[in-house]
């Protein structure tokens, strides 16, 4: 191993330059990948802070017992898709609407009778929150014979479903070519090097090398150029972040796990396509 | 010249070799060298010598016929023994086939190293062979600072670090002048008095002269003097 490292070590002695302008395009490759997670990453935080405001509401008929209320709860709360019950009785919904909707002062003054409906405030647990789910809840609490209406904003709920796939789909491709774009310039890089340690491979082979022996170095200086622009990508990532919080808005940068795993993807692209340039370029030298 | 062994370490029976267009680089090649042999293998050149080399080490698989070298036949060779039946071999270009950025020490050790050799034998082996070859004191030197003749000698110490049963010289001398040509063809017998088998491929007359070894000739492919079956060796040949 110590003499396989040596080895790998090497190529970036003899070759200074490419080995910085390889390192220097795999970490510009995963820098975009790392943007473009970045993106999606404070996007779906954004959207789980909109989604924590999804909830079914559901009208009760008037006159329904508190009693009658008080088991529906316990029911609706047992619902697997259920985080909490809130209800709402009627005079807290006047007081609620006297507050919120200010401009109609004069018409809460001079009403006789209490015209809202006691309701539930039901807030799903996350995972729950898309539109598929949010529907089954409410066709399920339509149910309950005391229900008047059940309203959630459907087109609303929809809306943020459709966003959260383009997001995810948008995501995986950029981030598919981008990585697709880093095995092709290690690939090519390795091919480069194999071609240039032509002369020593021939030799190595002479004095009875094994091609794993042979092989080895060059898939370990893959892992490393990939561990370097994987790291050099985290770099770009954090300035841009750092750029970006500082003068546009607040976002969040990557967690410790989250920013080594770009690294982690770095290396493991460089072994990746040093292994199979070189399995397909070592036999022709 | 050690007494002619009878114990074969290479063995061409019947050897074909074909170009990749058809024609044929080896008609009916069958020699054998015995353990601790030393042979000149002469020929203009593309007469076949550097085929014949090649095929021992197993740079090339014959069209027809078997090569076995130390154990190892052609017939079932797998790739996986290539490295293993090298590593019994020592072969010398005349290019040397140095690397240019090691120094000598280090590339002699290389040829240890790639073998999986403990660090702790590489150093006294290295130092054992660079001693061998008269270059002891030369050992931090890179190519690039060596003469030719030293720098054949590195690879001679190379070739021999790991001990081999037979030492395959392709024209070692032909970029040496007459000096460095005597010096390193001496080293070479040195060797072969330590009982390694020497094939020498060589153009070189005056060299085959030098010594009363077993010459083969090659012409266009084909064995036409072996100076162990025809005639003795030096006169036959003078008068070729």
């Amino acid at each position: 191993m110590r003499l396989t490292l040596r080895e790998a070590l090497l190529s970036f002695r003899r070759a200074p330059v490419l080995s910085a302008l390889a390192i220097t395009t795999i970490g510009f490759a995963l820098f975009v990948f790392g943007l473009f997670s970045l993106v999606a990453l404070n996007l779906r935080a954004t959207l789980s802070e909109i989604e924590e405001r999804v909830e079914v509401v559901m009208y009760l008929t008037r006159g329904t017992p508190v009693e009658v209320v008080t088991v529906a709860i316990g029911d609706i709360q047992a619902f697997p898709e259920v985080e909490s019950v809130n209800y709402v009785t009627e005079d807290q919904a006047l007081e609620r609407a006297r507050q919120e909707l200010v401009e109609f002062q004069g018409v809460f003054e001079d009403l006789t009778a209490n015209p809202l409906p006691a309701s539930l405030e039901i807030r799903l647990k996350p995972g729950f929150r898309d539109s598929h789910n949010v529907s089954a809840v409410a066709d399920r609490l339509s149910g309950f014979r005391f229900v008047e209406d059940v309203r959630f904003g459907r087109d609303w709920v929809e809306k943020l479903d459709r966003l959260r796939d383009i997001a995810g789909v948008v995501g995986l491709v950029i981030g598919a070519a981008f990585a697709a774009a880093a095995v092709m310039i290690i690939a090519t890089t390795i091919r480069m090097t194999v071609l240039a340690r032509s002369r020593e491979i021939h030799i190595m082979r002479l004095v009875g090398a094994t091609d794993g022996f042979i092989r080895r170095p060059f898939i370990v200086d893959g892992a490393i150029k990939g561990a370097l622009g994987g790291l050099l990508a985290v770099v770009l990532c954090y300035g841009s972040y750092l750029l970006v919080s500082r003068g546009l808005f607040d976002a969040s940068f990557f967690t410790t796990q989250q920013a080594s795993l770009i690294v982690l993807l770095g290396t493991v692209l460089g072994l990746a396509a040093s292994a199979v340039s070189v399995g397909r370029h070592l036999p022709r030298v | 010249m050690p007494s002619a062994p009878c114990e074969a370490v290479i063995r061409l029976n019947k050897v074909f070799k074909a170009f990749p267009k058809g024609s044929l680089a080896l008609k009916d090649v069958s020699l054998h060298v015995a353990k601790g042999e030393f042979i000149f293998l002469t020929g203009h050149s593309g007469a076949g010598k550097s085929t014949v080399l090649r095929l021992v080490y197993a740079d090339q698989l014959p069209t027809s016929g078997t090569v076995r070298v130390s154990g190892y036949s052609t017939a079932g060779l797998k790739r996986r023994d290539i490295p293993r039946l090298r590593r019994r071999l020592g072969i010398v270009f005349q290019d040397f086939r140095l690397l240019e950025d090691r120094t000598a020490e280090e590339n002699v050790a290389f040829a240890l190293e790639v073998t999986g050799t403990r660090r702790s034998v590489i150093s006294a082996k290295v130092t054992r062979v660079l001693t061998q070859v008269g270059l002891a004191t030369k050992a931090n030197q890179y190519p690039r600072e060596l003469s030719g003749g030293e720098q054949q000698r590195v690879a001679i110490a190379r070739a021999l670090v790991n001990d081999p049963l037979v030492l395959l010289a392709d024209e070692p001398t032909g970029n040496l002048d007459e000096r460095a040509t005597r010096g390193v063809f001496q080293l070479l017998k040195d060797i072969n008095a330590t009982g390694t088998a020497v094939v020498l491929a060589t153009h070189d007359l005056d060299l085959v002269r030098q010594a009363p070894f077993r010459t083969v000739e090659l012409q266009d492919g084909a064995i036409v003097y072996d100076s162990r079956e025809d005639e003795p060796a030096g006169e036959a040949l003078v008068e070729r």
